[in-house]
């Protein structure tokens, strides 16, 4: 009987195991799965999605950033960004590096506050400190604002941190479960389609590997016709496994944006981008 | 800032000219999600090509095209320091330009 139940909580730690892990092992363990499956690309192709197995579609989407629609986003978003507040301060006082780029270590385990901060929520908290009204999530001007602090951000690599702390865990796990659960009529899991089954085709689409799916929001996507958050992205997947989606900035998508960010850590951020 | 943004590219014996255009290009048809009222068709009507004074190229657009319009042309010759001025016209009235150099 004793051997048995050992038996079980052998089993049970085994069937937890893979859930609790820590983040590093984690992240070596899925950017080596997809080094494996895809060894003909380098570190920095992921960073170009699905535009890293297709050859064709990387032919018409080099083509497009020669001239990229995008461009009209990062004028007006450092339009928005050098023009003062009411108080005569700037979001360069914020933000005093963003010159150097920022947008790789967003988003963050805030102490202070015990929750994970993304980049739009970062200009709104600056917002408020100098008495401005925040944005909404996927208002045209934060957009904008994302957009050319991504573009200042460029090649730097992602640089996210999850710190030991129980929360900053606990937020990670989070969103590594979220990532990881069948939902919805269709009952996928993110993971059935970008880990599982990454690179190969659905209907007419490639599957975008899970490694560098943060890396080049905001994005202009074709099917809008203008530059979305990655946030409204998920809203997307969501609609097409038939789920229920959060809103944009809830918190499971911060923390499901904080995994994901986290696994592609060390690959360069390259928002914003083009996608189909 | 001007809506217009002109990239010009020298080829063997011709130059190619490219614009993103930021406009709305509002076809009148859509409803505003929150107000339920109907937006105003606003729309680039005409758009005008020069070549150092010239005119070498007229459109005449309607509201079929999408917002942000990206137009590519190609031009016959086009030395460096040639001036390109493109410039368009909407429907409400409103009007820009912009000129470049060759490089």
């Amino acid at each position: 009987m004793k051997q048995l139940r050992y038996g079980l909580l052998f089993l049970s730690s085994l069937m937890i195991a893979p859930i609790a892990s820590a983040p590093l092992d984690d992240l070596n363990a899925l950017q080596q799965h997809f080094f494996t499956q895809f060894p003909t690309l380098s570190r920095q192709d992921f960073a170009n999605g699905v535009y890293a197995l297709d050859s064709d579609a990387k032919q018409s989407w080099l083509a497009i950033e020669q001239f990229p629609p995008y461009e009209i986003a990062i004028d007006l978003g450092k339009q928005l960004f050098t023009h003062p507040f009411s108080n005569g301060l700037h979001y360069g006082d914020c933000f005093p590096d963003y010159q150097q780029g920022i947008s790789q270590h967003y988003p963050y385990w805030d102490l202070k506050t015990q929750t994970v901060i993304t980049l739009s929520q970062a200009i709104n908290r600056c917002r408020q400190q100098n008495q401005a009204p925040p944005l909404p999530p996927t208002s045209r001007a934060l957009i904008n604002l994302t957009a050319y602090l991504t573009f200042l951000s460029r090649d730097k690599p992602i640089a996210i941190t999850v710190p030991p702390e129980p929360g900053a865990r606990a937020a990670y796990q989070h969103g590594k479960k979220y990532y990881h659960q069948r939902r919805g009529q269709l009952n996928f899991s993110c993971a059935s389609c970008h880990v599982q089954n990454a690179g190969k085709r659905l209907r007419t689409e490639t599957l975008s590997p899970l490694l560098g799916q943060t890396s080049n929001w905001p994005t202009y996507r074709l099917k809008w016709g203008r530059v979305g958050t990655l946030h409204q992205r998920f809203i997307g997947c969501h609609q097409q496994i038939k789920a229920q989606a959060a809103a944009p900035q809830s918190e499971i998508f911060r923390n499901l944006e904080y995994y994901m960010s986290y696994i592609s850590n060390g690959l360069p951020v390259n928002g914003p981008s083009i996608r189909k | 800032m001007s809506s217009i943004k002109i990239r010009t590219k020298r080829q063997a014996d011709s130059t190619q000219i490219r614009t993103l255009i930021a406009h709305p290009m509002e076809t009148g048809l859509n409803t505003d999600s929150k107000t339920k009222k109907t937006i105003a068709a606003h729309f680039i009507q005409q758009l005008t090509v020069r070549h150092n004074d010239i005119i070498i190229v007229t459109t005449d657009l309607a509201s079929g095209i999408s917002r942000n319009p990206y137009f590519s042309f190609e031009m016959k010759g086009g030395e460096p320091g040639d001036k390109i001025t493109i410039q368009w016209t909407d429907n409400q009235g409103n009007s820009d330009s912009q000129d470049t150099l060759i490089q």
